[in-house]
């Protein structure tokens, strides 16, 4: 292997570490702030990736019948609530954004849809599309178990995951979808030739980061998770309700996942059961970081990249072996500077 | 009589089973089904005591899985070895890599354990499928079928009789293991793990044997596998396996063997008929299957997270008419003693404790204190709230390290050792909040409070070879209950007792462990007038027979009747030490309960400030 394969790996790793470092970081915010550990995030990403190479493609992507689907079992849920306990204020809304939003942008997009559409109107179209589905999910399947052990919303989380990568086989198909590169050309860069792609993604990555960081340190809501994630009962206490702070929090991790499919899509064909494998490398990244700390999370998830990449090179065939046993040396490490005396439950 | 009726209940089970083969009858498809119910409840039968009982999740079975089906295939395959030798080999295999990988990962607590599992689940799963020897993703082809006595099992109806044998001795070793003594550690290290502890047992040992355990199951479960199919590849090792095991633990239901078989019948029975009646319901092959189990698995733990095992066990006993029958066995009448720890001469210090200190931060929680307990006293340690009473029981108890100062029991420091240590070396102790294990009898309870003084191992509690030694530790177990008064409920759930009772029950379950020295935290809380009457009783007899006891206690009645001797805290400072009688005049003391006593005030608020402070 000489510099130049070495640069190359390197700049591929980045480049996927920066998504799942994304991932990581979204991953951390779910745990910290619901004590979920989110396993369906990935598809999330599978949910971005191929909504946005079907609009490309000029098709109606599924999601757009996905969504109706969920908003309806959202209403069913909340309409049984209504019934139960007589209070019907909280309907209206509940129409608007589980009904009404999702029927529109099943008008629009199937208004839309079509050859030669704009690829940063199908991307946004696409966020619309997807970021909905996470506080839908919450609702249906979290907010009942809200009181339930870590142990019990990580097995949920599993068997969210089953549902949603057998309805994207429904909605999708099971053909693999790659979208063409959005920014094209290449860069020089010092010693090294960036793809304007590669720059791209990268640079999504660090303004979402950024974002994020302002979001949580600046804003009142963005401060709201923030005092959830630190004690969920002092925080419903001064008024933070915890299912508002749920919602949110799946809003962002479902964009988030969005995004991160949408990035990957031009890198890597994308079939409907890709995402798990992609969230669960952002997971080694997070876990890296003890599901706590976000730079470190994120800086476990380059980690992950880079070690991807130069793995893919020297031993293609285990790349997922080395990535997936990184773990084992971080859960060492963690379990000798980490002294757990509480119980569980 | 409700053992009998379920004893009847399991040979028509076993009937059944052994007589549906035979009879030609019988459909193949049948034959072949139940094979596959076996093998996936021999895993999850595993993973019921890994997950269901000891509260620790994994989805990495399925790795086990394959790693005795990698085995057997390789070793017979390549090497012509006997199925009996690789079965050897892969149960030493897999228990190696378990006990290895358990090392590791059991140290971390909570959520990490699940995500190492998935990690090294698809390690595995990835290694197989690459591995040039063990032919990479097409696997392992043409192995020999399993043969017995000359006898080759190559039908499904005839290995059908090793793996159903497999899966009831499986089930019986268990179960057995579930009711001796290394069972009950294993059974508080969901919820109880720091009681457990306290008593001397060691959690992180259990762990590691309940991981292993569960990966031998796997890996006799693989095993079988590789001979029934005769080919092994990957795919049937993956994740999603080993989510489908979990899958099956918790639809049957945490904590019973049952609980893995009927989960594993329902998961598969279910599957397949998804599989056949989906396609022609839908008119398509999509996979809906993962859909149906994605959504039943959530409505499952949102409706009825405790499985369908207990649900079933309920309706049994309404049906055999004996309302909440119970697992556990009865303490024998009689049985021999168990042996005695030399108790000191009357008089000899027991615990010495000297300018033990303890700051969090800036705070001084404990500021240099000093006291000692002789043999056959009790010392009261009293102050108002806050006074660091309870930090210093802990200090005591090995529960939070000292900052400084030294801790002497026996003339043995024992500052810094850990709270197992300190209980082997005779010391008893009980808790502020109650630490009980709220689904086992009163009698387990205290029976895990024996813990140290029997070393019945895994193999004789699954085995069933340690009925002498079991019964000694239940009659101990029901001795100590019947002398603190709790004769009556042996076999209740301890979770039934009332709060009182439950603190009287962590007594019995501390003298179970034959203390020196018995540390009580509040033991007389909650109790009504009579209860503390009683308890004074039994702590004053138990003094009598050279017990020293430590105790921590707000109930000033209480305190000054029973102790011989007092030390009274407040924060953090040592304020006085005595006779009960000289500290009821000292004035220290009374302005550190009552505050100072401001003459302004009339004499009748004062008088109610003064018996505010004694409720």
């Amino acid at each position: 292997m000489d510099v130049s394969i070495a640069l190359i790996l390197l700049q591929d790793g980045i480049v996927n570490g920066a998504i799942y470092a994304l991932l990581g970081m979204a991953l951390v915010l779910v745990f910290a702030v619901t004590r979920v550990i989110f396993i369906p995030q990935g598809e999330f990403v599978t949910f971005g990736a191929l909504t946005l190479a079907m609009l490309v493609d000029g098709r109606v992507p599924g999601t757009v019948y996905l969504l109706p689907l969920l908003g309806l079992l959202v209403l069913l849920l909340e309409l049984i609530k209504a019934l139960r306990s007589g209070v019907w204020s909280s309907l209206p809304k509940v129409l608007a954004s589980c009904v009404a939003l999702p029927l529109l942008l099943l008008w629009a997009t199937r208004a839309y849809a079509g050859p030669d559409t704009s690829l940063w109107v199908d991307m946004l179209l696409t966020l619309l599309l997807v970021a909905p589905m996470g506080p839908m999910v919450y609702r249906i399947v979290y907010t009942p178990l809200a009181e339930a052990s870590v142990l019990v919303l990580l097995i949920v989380s599993v068997a969210v995951h089953f549902t949603l990568t057998g309805l994207g086989l429904i909605f999708f198909g099971a053909e693999g979808w790659r979208t063409p590169a959005f920014v094209s050309g290449q860069l020089e860069l010092g010693f090294m030739s960036w793809s304007g792609q590669s720059l791209f993604v990268v640079g999504t990555c660090l303004v979402l980061i950024v974002a994020l960081w302002l979001f949580f340190g600046k804003t009142l809501y963005g401060r709201a998770l923030r005092a959830t994630a630190v004690n969920r009962r002092g925080a419903r206490l001064v008024g933070i309700s915890t299912g508002m702070s749920g919602g949110l929090t799946f809003t962002l991790a479902a964009a988030i996942g969005a995004v991160s499919g949408m990035l990957i899509a031009p890198i890597t064909t994308v079939y409907y059961d890709t995402g798990f494998l992609i969230g669960l490398k952002g997971f080694v990244g997070a876990i890296i970081g003890g599901l706590a700390s976000y730079p470190v999370a994120a800086a476990g998830s380059l980690l992950v990249g880079v070690l991807e990449s130069f793995s893919s090179f020297w031993a293609s065939a285990y790349k997922e072996v080395i990535v997936f046993t990184l773990i084992i040396p971080v859960l060492v490490w963690r379990s000798f500077h980490h002294r757990h005396t509480d119980d569980e439950e | 009589m409700i053992a009998a009726k379920n004893r009847i209940a399991l040979w028509v089970f076993v009937a059944v089973l052994a007589v549906l083969p035979l009879a030609g009858a019988t459909p193949e498809f049948w034959i072949t089904q139940l094979n596959y119910i076996g093998l996936a409840a021999l895993a999850a039968m595993g993973l019921m005591l890994l997950t269901g009982v000891a509260g620790l999740t994994s989805f990495g079975q399925a790795a086990f899985v394959g790693l005795g089906a990698y085995t057997t295939a390789y070793l017979t395959t390549k090497y012509g070895a006997s199925p009996w030798l690789a079965l050897l080999v892969g149960l030493l295999l897999t228990g190696g890599v378990a006990w290895l990988v358990g090392l590791i990962t059991l140290r971390l607590s909570g959520h990490y354990l699940p995500l190492g599992t998935i990690a090294w689940g698809l390690s595995l799963y990835y290694l197989f499928g690459n591995i040039e020897a063990l032919g990479e993703h097409n696997g392992i082809a043409g192995i020999e079928p399993i043969s017995f006595f000359g006898a080759s099992l190559l039908e499904g109806r005839h290995i059908y009789f090793l793996i159903w044998v497999c899966v009831l001795l499986a089930a019986w070793a268990s179960s057995n293991l579930l009711d001796s003594r290394p069972g009950r550690a294993i059974r508080a290290l969901k919820s109880g793990a720091n009681m457990a502890e306290s008593m001397g047992v060691d959690t992180g040992k259990y762990k590691i044997v309940v991981f292993v355990w569960a990966a031998l199951l796997a890996s006799l479960s693989g095993w079988l596998y590789a001979h029934m199919q005769r080919t092994v590849s990957p795919s049937p090792f993956g994740l999603h396996y080993g989510i489908e095991y979990l899958f099956m633990v918790v639809v049957g239901g945490s904590g019973s063997v049952w609980g893995a078989l009927l989960g594993a019948a329902l998961i598969l029975v279910i599957k397949d008929q998804l599989q056949n009646l989906l396609p022609a319901l839908l008119h398509t092959d999509a996979n809906f299957e993962l859909i149906v189990f994605g959504v039943l698995m959530i409505l499952m733990l949102q409706y009825a997270s405790n499985g369908l095992w207990p649900l079933l066990a309920g309706w049994w006993s309404r049906i055999i008419g004996t309302a909440g029958s119970r697992r556990g066995l009865a303490a024998p009448a009689q049985a021999a003693t168990l042996a005695q720890r030399a108790r000191p001469q009357a008089g000899v210090p027991v615990l010495e404790v000297k300018d033990l200190r303890k700051q969090f931060g800036g705070l001084v929680a404990v500021n240099d204190i000093s006291f000692s307990v002789r043999a056959g006293e009790i010392m009261g340690l009293i102050g108002p709230n806050g006074a660091g009473k309870s930090t210093t029981f802990n200090l005591v108890s090995g529960v939070t390290p000292a900052t400084r100062g030294e801790v002497r029991f026996m003339g043995e420091s024992i500052s810094g050792l850990s709270a197992r240590s300190i209980a082997t070396r005779g010391v008893g102790r009980t808790f502020q909040h109650v630490q009980l294990l709220p689904t086992m009898t009163v009698l387990e309870n205290v029976a895990l409070g024996a813990h140290l003084r029997s070393q019945v191992g895994v193999f004789a509690g699954a085995l069933h070879s340690d009925r002498a030694r079991e019964a000694q530790l239940l009659h101990e177990a029901a001795r100590q209950l019947r002398r603190v008064g709790l004769g009556d409920y042996l076999y209740e759930q301890a979770g039934n007792l009332a709060l009182g009772q439950q603190r009287i029950l962590e007594i019995a379950r501390a003298l179970a462990c034959d203390p020196v020295l018995l540390l009580l935290d509040e033991p007389a809380a909650g109790l009504r007038y009579k209860e503390k009457q009683e308890l004074a009783q039994v702590l004053e007899q138990l003094r009598d027979e050279g017990l020293s006891i430590l105790l921590v206690e707000h109930d000033m009645d209480f305190v000054m009747r029973l102790t011989n001797h007092l030390v009274v805290m407040d924060f953090g400072t040592k304020l006085a030490e005595g006779l009960p009688a000289e500290i009821r005049e000292n004035p220290v003391v009374l302005e550190a309960y009552l505050g100072g006593i401001d003459d302004d005030l009339p004499d009748d608020i004062r008088g109610a400030a003064a018996a505010g402070e004694g409720a």
